[in-house]
């Protein structure tokens, strides 16, 4: 089984857009909730960066540490996702999250969130694979299709890298030897403790 | 964070005066992926400042030498995506995880435990009896017996949900299963959400009710020494309210003040602070919840089971004469001075007693 993690090459991004978008439009993601964002880093300034970010699918993910009702799970390509008839939409995920990950839908007053939604990797959640309810929660399930997520498979500048963690290290590696530089993996440290030595 | 930007734009004014063709700029300086003679761009010469602008925008690692997070700017319109990466948040995770179900089980298990030694070797403090015994006395009127128990009520099941927070999915998670866990959760969060307005009126209502009684004086300081008839023989004075319930009121006045506003931090969530300022309200509010919850432990068992004729106070709010001229007998001889041998004040008709 592969340990699925995303690698945002930032010298490639070029803060299209594109990857919010199909994400948005493949899921049927809710108004007001961005699954992936491009966040862009000295923004007018010299050496302006952009970088396209989603939930990262943590090694001990803190999401999942810290819920209340445990309804995280970890499947076995190391997927992070959750269930939403569990999820109570106390927002602790969100304080816990490094990345910003996790959204709540608002429901109500007082702050009443939904029920958290996040990047499921194209992986759907715990319904049977393609099944209505799961369409209807977590989006597509592309991963049980034998395809990649979409935000990274249509990429224009193939900045933004999914599969295994150790093939996309390998990937973004030879880009760095061949140009002769690369800003690092954004996030790998805070995710999975380790990155990607060049 | 001003001055270092201060110092930061000084330097590269400094470094742009000083700077002849061909020099490293200070953004080349700082990217640890030094390339020299291998890049295409700078061979040729393509750009004349001889800046490599792909090579060196910033990185992760420059980035936060500058602050503790990487934050940027998103084209959509939720203000709390620009945030990059926050590791903060894995420390939130030790916390919660790690420290927060130890403080909860320690501090609260040890109050248990220490009322329990205390019932085993003290017991129930009886009432002693006088020819006052069986005379009663209001000392809590219908209002302030309900503003009690509004607030009690509330927060029993405020400490309940909350606790839920912490222990549910290690205690009960187990025996029901997560599905009846998530429902009963769900619940639990509803409660907490919408009792926490009853209960920070209530506390407001206490709070302008007793802080008349509660100021603290020197008459305390004598019942704190005399072990406040608790340890030693005898019953300190005291008036309405001794140093011991004196320090249940400012307990439930401050603790209920910093419950009640980081609750409404997170009531309303980023209205007024950031992520960091959301993970610090939710640390502050779950320890000290867990003291409040001990204290109030300490005061339930007082109240109840560990003194005879007290609960009356609270219940009927008539105790017995005897009870009162023992532990609050300053309280007792203004209240006959005001009533029964004293001037009337505003018409109150003179007790029964």
């Amino acid at each position: 089984m592969a340990r699925m993690k995303f690698l945002c090459d930032a010298d490639r991004c070029i803060e299209c857009n594109a990857c919010v978008t199909a994400c948005k439009n493949e899921h049927e993601v809710p108004w007001g909730i961005n699954r992936r964002r491009v966040v862009t880093l000295n923004d007018g300034k010299p050496g302006e960066r952009s970088v396209s970010m989603a939930c990262m699918h943590c090694t001990d993910a803190p999401c999942a540490a810290v819920c209340p009702v445990n309804c995280f799970y970890t499947t076995a390509d190391a997927v992070v996702l959750h269930s939403k008839d569990i999820c109570i939409g106390c927002g602790y995920c969100f304080y816990a999250c490094p990345f910003g990950a996790p959204q709540y839908p608002r429901v109500g007053n007082f702050g009443s969130r939904g029920k958290m939604d996040k990047c499921t990797y194209c992986s759907g959640g715990p319904e049977p694979d393609f099944s209505t309810a799961e369409y209807e929660k977590y989006g597509s399930n592309r991963l049980a299709e034998g395809k990649l997520p979409l935000c990274a498979e249509m990429c224009s500048t193939k900045a933004l890298l999914a599969g295994d963690g150790e093939m996309i290290a390998e990937i973004y590696k030879q880009r760095v030897i061949k140009r002769g530089y690369g800003s690092g993996a954004w996030g790998w440290k805070t995710a999975y403790r380790e990155t990607v030595a060049i | 964070m001003r001055r270092a930007t201060t110092f930061l734009s000084t330097l590269l004014l400094a470094v742009m005066l000083l700077a002849v063709p061909g020099a490293l700029s200070p953004a080349q300086a700082q990217n640890p992926i030094q390339a020299d003679g291998q890049n295409p761009i700078q061979a040729d010469g393509q750009n004349p400042m001889g800046a490599r602008p792909t090579a060196d925008s910033v990185n992760e690692e420059f980035l936060f030498k500058q602050e503790s997070k990487i934050r940027g700017r998103v084209s959509i319109p939720d203000g709390k995506s620009a945030n990059l990466i926050q590791p903060q948040g894995r420390e939130y995770q030790n916390f919660r995880e790690r420290w927060l179900p130890w403080i909860g089980a320690l501090t609260i298990l040890g109050m248990l435990a220490a009322l329990g030694a205390f019932f085993l070797f003290r017991g129930r403090i009886m009432m002693e009896h006088s020819q006052e015994s069986g005379k009663k006395i209001l000392r809590f009127n219908a209002f302030e017996r309900f503003t009690h128990w509004m607030t009690a009520v509330c927060f029993i099941i405020l400490s309940l949900s909350g606790l839920n927070y912490i222990f549910g999915k290690r205690l009960l998670m187990p025996l029901i299963g997560p599905e009846a866990f998530g429902a009963i959760a769900q619940w639990a969060k509803y409660s907490h959400v919408y009792l926490a307005w009853p209960f920070m009126l209530g506390v407001a209502f206490m709070f302008v009710l007793w802080i008349r009684d509660n100021i603290p004086n020197k008459v305390d300081w004598a019942w704190i020494k005399a072990g406040g008839g608790f340890i030693g023989k005898g019953h300190p004075h005291a008036a309405r309210f001794n140093a011991g319930q004196k320090g249940v009121f400012w307990m439930v006045a401050g603790f209920g003040a910093a419950m009640g506003v980081t609750g409404l931090m997170m009531l309303f969530p980023f209205a007024l602070t950031d992520i960091n300022g959301m993970q610090v309200m939710q640390v502050i509010h779950s320890v000290i919840g867990i003291i409040f919850i001990a204290g109030i432990l300490a005061h339930i068992y007082i109240g109840t089971l560990g003194m005879e004729g007290a609960y009356d106070a609270m219940g009927s709010g008539k105790v017995d004469l005897a009870w009162a001229r023992a532990h609050h007998d300053l309280w007792v001889e203004q209240e006959q001075a005001r009533t029964a041998s004293g001037p009337q004040l505003k018409g109150h008709p003179a007790p029964a007693e």
